[in-house]
C-alpha cells in the first residue's frame, strides 16, 4: 500500500531536509516500482515543499516512471558502442516480437522495453539487461532463445499467453 | 563486511585505538612494527600481510566478476566452482575480483596454489567452467587450453608469458587499473598490502595543505573527466578561498556512452578512489565529500559503499583520521538517469535536491560551490591518480606520459574492434596504436573508417588522422576532444551520418532545456539530420528543404556551440561538425543520390521482390507495416519504393527468401 509505505520511510528518517528529496523518491520507486500520485502528495507534505516541485524534480531525471512496469523488464542499451553494433535492430525486434505499445508495454503487460543511454558494458555490446541480468554479444537469434526459454519456463504455470489480455 | 586483520594490534604495546589513532598507523602494517623491536611482532606482521597477499590458505581461484564478467557468466561460474569444490571437499577459496581490462576474453580466472604460484586463464564461462575444473582438479593439468598468461616467476611456467607481455596489455602502462582484476575489491586488507593508504598518511601526517596542492600542480595531473582542467590549481582555488565549511565531489556520473572507465575504477579498486578523495579533502580543507555516482551501477555502488564502512572501521575517514586531527566523511549520492549531470553545476543543483540543471560560470565551484561553499569536482579517475602522485612524486608522474602530457589515460575501447576492454597508455600515445598496435584493429578483415572518441562531446576520427597524438590541444584541433575516454571503433559497416544523427538524438533527449541554443537547436539539427536519413517522397520542397537543412546544419552548429550555457550544449554540435569535415562524401551521397553508402540508414533502402521465386503467398503483405506491398495472391509481389519505410520486417517474414535489399 503506497500511503502506508511513504509513511514509514518518513518515520525511520529524522534528516528530512531538501537534500533527501532525490534519495526519498528513490526508495518509494524500489518499494512501489513507481511513484504514484498519492506517494509524491504525501512526501509533499513531509517535506513541507510544493508537489509540484517534487513532480518537478522527478520528471526530469529518467530513472523515475509514473506507471507501474510489467512483470519482465527489458532495458535495452542504446550507447554508442552498441548503436555501432546494431543494438536497433534488438530494439525493433523486440518491438515486433512483444507487439509492444508506444509506451514500452507489450501487448499483453506482462513485458516493459525501456530504452537505455548507456549501461556501461559497451566491451560486450550489444547489452541488454532483463530483470536485473545482463546479457552481452547479443544478436537476434540469441534473444528469441532468450526469450522462448523465459516462456517455457513460465508455459506450465499459466494460461496460454498467445493473445491472452489482462 | 569483512573485518581487517591487519588493523589487529601485534601486541600491548601497540597504542593505536580509534579514541587515540597512530600517525604511523598505515606504514606500521605494512613494514612494522615501527615503535618498538621484536622480531616476534615484525613475524606476525608479516605473516599477516603473507595471508592477505595470498588471499586464502589452500588454492585460491580468483573470478573477474566485474559487470562485464557478470554479463558473462561469472556469477554461475564461481555458483558451479562452489558446487565442484565442496562436493569433493577441495580446500579452495574463491574471491570475486573485479575487470582485469580485457572484456573480450572474459571470464578471468587466475589460479594461486600454495606455493604462490599465479596463472591467469580465460574464455570460461558456465558450460565450459566443469571442463576446467576437471582439468585442473582431477588430470593437474594447469597448462590446459584456456591458460593465458602468468604473474611474476611461475617456476615451470617459464614459457607462458607473462600477462604483462601478452598483446593485449603489453602496449599499455598500467597505473590506476594496477589493481583492479588482482586484489580482491571488498577488503581493506588486500588494499593496504597492495600499498593502500601510504600515500594518504604520508599527506596528512607530514605535508602541509599548501604542499600537497603544490605537488598536484608540479605533476601536471589534469581533470580526467572531460575538460581537463588542472585539478591542483582547482585545489588552490578551494584552498585559498576562505569559508566555514567546504566540500569534495568525486564526479562518478559517467553518462558518456561508450564509456566505462569509471565503472571499472569503482568495482575493482574502490580503496584507490576512496584514497584519493581523502587525499583531496585534506588538500582543500574539505570536512564532508560525495560520491555521485549513476544508478545504473549497483555493483560499484555496493562496493564503494563496503570500501567506507571498511575505511570508517580502520580509522581511515571519520574523525581525527592518523591522529592527523583531520575529519572527513563521504556520502554516496546516487544519480537518477541525467546525462547533463556530469556537469558540474549540475551536479551540485542535483546534490541539493533540485533539478540537475547547470548555471553559469563564473562563479566556478571551488569558489561558491555546493550551499554556496568552495566545492572541488574531481573524476574518478583523477582522483585515482593522486595516491600515485603523493608516493612516488610529481618527476615521476611527469615522465610516465608522452611529450608534454603528463601521466596515463584509461580509455574504453569497443565497437568494430578486435579486442574490447579497458585500455591504460601514457597520455599522447597515437592512436593508432591503441586501436591497431592493442585492439587488434578491425575484425574479420573489414576496414575500420573511423574513432569516435570522447563520447556526444567529442568527435569522429578518421583512419587517415589515427595518428593524432591522444593529448588535449592536439584531438581538439581534429574537432573531437579526449572526454572521459571512450573510443567507440567503427567499420565500413558503419554510416557516419547515422552516427551524427545518433548523437544528437542522443543531447536532444538529455539537454535539459534550460537555455534555448541547446533545447531547440539540438532539435532542429536532429530533424534536419532525420530528414537527410530519409528519402524524400512527394512533392519536390521536400527534398528542397532536405539540401538546405545541410546548408544551415553548420551555422546552427557554431551558433549552438557560441551561445550555449554549459558544456554539454557547447559540445554537442561536435559530433555533426566533425562527420561534416571527414565524410562529407557520405553526407553528399545521402542528399544527391538517396543513398546510404553503408546501407545502414532504413530510410534510404530500397529492396526488391525476385519475381522469378515469389510464390505469392501474401505473407510480406500482412507483415509490412506500411502497406508498401501489393501483389495479387499467387502471383508475384512488388514494393512500391516511395511508401517503404525500410524497416526489413518482408525480408524476415518471406518463406522462400525472395526479397533482397539493393545495395
Amino acid at each position: 500500500m503506497t500511503v502506508s509505505s511513504v509513511q514509514t520511510l518518513l518515520t525511520r528518517r529524522n534528516d528530512l531536509s531538501r537534500e533527501q528529496l532525490i534519495p526519498l523518491l528513490q526508495q518509494i520507486q524500489e518499494k512501489d516500482g513507481f511513484l504514484s500520485q498519492t506517494a509524491m502528495s504525501e512526501l509533499a507534505l513531509a517535506l513541507d515543499t510544493p508537489v509540484a516541485r517534487i513532480y518537478g524534480v522527478a520528471t526530469f531525471y529518467n530513472q523515475f516512471r509514473f506507471a507501474p512496469l510489467g512483470e519482465h523488464v527489458i532495458e535495452v542499451c542504446r550507447g554508442t558502442a552498441c548503436h555501432v553494433k546494431q543494438s536497433l535492430t534488438i530494439a525493433q525486434h523486440l518491438q515486433r516480437r512483444l507487439k509492444l505499445r508506444p509506451d514500452g508495454n507489450s501487448a499483453d503487460g506482462r513485458f516493459s522495453v525501456l530504452s537505455v543511454a548507456c549501461l556501461g558494458a559497451c566491451s560486450i555490446a550489444p547489452v541488454i539487461k532483463l530483470d536485473g541480468e545482463f546479457y552481452g554479444h547479443l544478436t537476434v537469434e540469441k534473444l528469441d532463445a532468450l526469450l522462448d526459454a523465459l516462456e517455457e519456463a513460465e508455459a506450465p504455470a499459466g494460461e496460454p499467453t498467445e493473445g491472452s489480455l489482462p | 563486511m569483512n573485518r581487517s586483520l591487519l588493523i589487529e594490534p601485534c601486541c600491548g604495546r601497540c597504542t593505536h585505538s580509534p579514541g587515540a589513532p597512530c600517525p604511523d598507523l598505515v606504514a606500521c602494517l605494512q613494514t612494522g612494527p615501527l615503535c618498538h623491536e621484536d622480531a616476534a611482532c615484525h613475524a606476525l606482521r608479516e605473516d599477516r600481510l603473507g595471508r592477505v597477499l595470498r588471499g586464502g590458505e589452500g588454492t585460491v581461484l580468483f573470478v573477474g566478476a566485474g559487470t562485464c564478467g557478470r554479463a558473462n557468466g561469472a556469477l554461475h561460474i564461481i555458483e558451479k566452482i562452489r558446487d565442484y569444490t565442496e562436493a569433493r571437499a577441495l580446500p579452495v577459496d574463491i574471491v570475486e575480483v573485479g575487470c582485469v581490462g580485457y572484456c573480450q576474453r572474459e571470464v578471468f580466472v587466475d589460479l594461486r596454489d600454495g606455493d604462490g604460484l599465479r596463472l591467469s586463464y580465460c574464455d570460461l564461462s558456465p558450460d565450459n567452467v566443469q571442463e576446467f575444473l576437471e582439468t585442473v582438479f582431477e588430470r593437474k593439468d594447469l597448462r590446459n587450453r584456456f591458460l593465458y598468461g602468468r604473474y611474476g616467476d611461475a617456476p615451470g611456467f617459464e614459457d607462458v608469458p607473462p600477462l604483462a607481455d601478452t598483446p593485449f596489455f603489453a602496449g599499455q602502462t598500467r597505473v590506476v587499473l594496477d589493481n583492479c582484476g588482482l586484489i580482491d575489491p571488498a577488503s581493506l586488507d588486500s588494499a593496504l598490502a597492495a600499498g593502500g593508504f601510504a600515500a594518504a598518511a604520508r599527506a596528512l601526517t607530514t605535508m602541509t595543505r599548501e604542499e600537497v596542492c603544490q605537488l598536484v600542480i608540479d605533476s601536471g595531473l589534469r581533470g580526467r573527466g572531460g575538460a581537463g582542467f588542472p585539478t591542483g590549481r582547482k585545489w588552490k582555488v578551494a584552498l585559498t578561498t576562505p569559508a566555514t565549511q567546504k566540500y569534495l565531489i568525486c564526479n562518478a556520473d559517467e553518462g558518456d556512452p561508450g564509456a566505462f572507465m569509471d565503472r571499472a575504477i569503482l568495482e575493482g579498486d574502490p580503496f584507490r578512489v576512496v584514497e584519493g578523495m581523502l587525499i583531496a579533502a585534506y588538500a582543500i580543507g574539505a570536512t564532508r565529500g560525495y560520491v555521485y555516482c549513476r544508478a545504473e551501477y549497483p555493483l560499484a555502488i555496493q562496493r564503494l559503499r563496503d570500501a567506507i564502512a571498511q575505511c570508517h572501521a580502520a580509522g581511515l575517514l571519520g574523525t581525527n583520521i592518523l591522529g592527523s586531527l583531520t575529519d572527513f566523511d563521504i556520502t554516496i549520492k546516487r544519480g537518477a538517469g541525467a546525462f547533463v549531470c556530469g556537469e558540474e553545476t549540475a551536479i551540485l543543483a542535483s546534490v541539493e535536491g533540485g533539478r540537475g540543471m547547470p548555471r553559469p560560470r563564473p562563479p566556478y565551484p571551488a569558489v561558491a560551490g555546493l550551499h554556496g561553499m568552495p566545492t572541488v569536482l574531481n573524476n574518478v579517475e583523477t582522483l585515482a591518480n593522486v595516491p600515485g602522485i603523493v608516493r612516488k612524486g610529481p618527476a615521476w608522474f611527469q615522465d610516465l606520459g608522452l611529450g608534454d602530457a603528463a601521466g596515463t589515460k584509461v580509455f574504453a575501447l569497443s565497437g568494430r574492434v578486435q579486442n574490447t576492454g579497458l585500455v591504460e597508455v601514457p597520455v599522447g600515445v597515437p592512436l593508432r596504436e591503441i586501436v591497431y598496435g592493442i585492439g587488434g584493429g578491425a575484425p574479420e578483415g573489414h576496414q575500420i573508417k573511423a574513432v569516435q572518441i570522447g563520447g556526444p562531446s567529442g568527435g569522429c576520427i578518421p583512419e587517415q588522422h589515427l595518428d593524432v597524438p591522444t593529448d588535449y590541444g592536439k584531438l581538439q584541433e581534429l574537432g573531437a576532444m579526449m572526454g572521459s575516454g571512450g573510443m567507440v571503433v567503427m567499420d565500413e559497416r558503419s554510416c557516419m551520418v547515422d552516427v551524427a544523427k545518433y548523437f544528437m538524438e542522443f543531447i536532444r533527449n538529455e539537454s535539459c532545456g534550460k537555455c534555448t541554443p541547446c533545447r531547440e537547436g539540438t532539435t532542429r539539427m536532429h530533424e534536419i539530420l532525420t530528414a537527410l536519413t530519409e528519402r524524400p517522397v512527394g512533392d519536390e520542397i521536400r527534398r528542397l528543404e532536405r539540401f538546405r537543412g545541410l546548408l544551415h546544419l553548420e551555422e546552427l552548429a557554431q551558433t549552438i556551440k557560441d551561445t550555449s550555457l554549459c558544456g554539454l550544449g557547447q559540445s554537442a554540435a561536435n559530433p555533426v561538425l566533425s562527420t561534416l569535415r571527414f565524410f562529407r562524401d557520405e553526407y553528399e551521397a545521402h542528399i544527391m543520390e538517396d543513398r546510404c553508402p553503408a546501407g545502414v540508414c532504413q530510410g534510404l533502402r530500397t529492396y526488391v521482390v525476385d519475381n522469378a521465386t515469389c510464390i505469392g503467398c501474401g505473407v510480406c503483405k500482412k507483415q509490412c507495416p506500411s502497406g508498401a506491398i501489393v501483389g495479387e495472391r499467387k502471383n508475384a509481389h512488388y514494393i512500391i519504393v516511395d511508401k517503404c519505410i525500410g524497416c526489413g520486417a518482408c525480408v524476415d517474414a518471406c518463406p522462400k527468401q525472395s526479397i533482397s535489399l539493393v545495395a
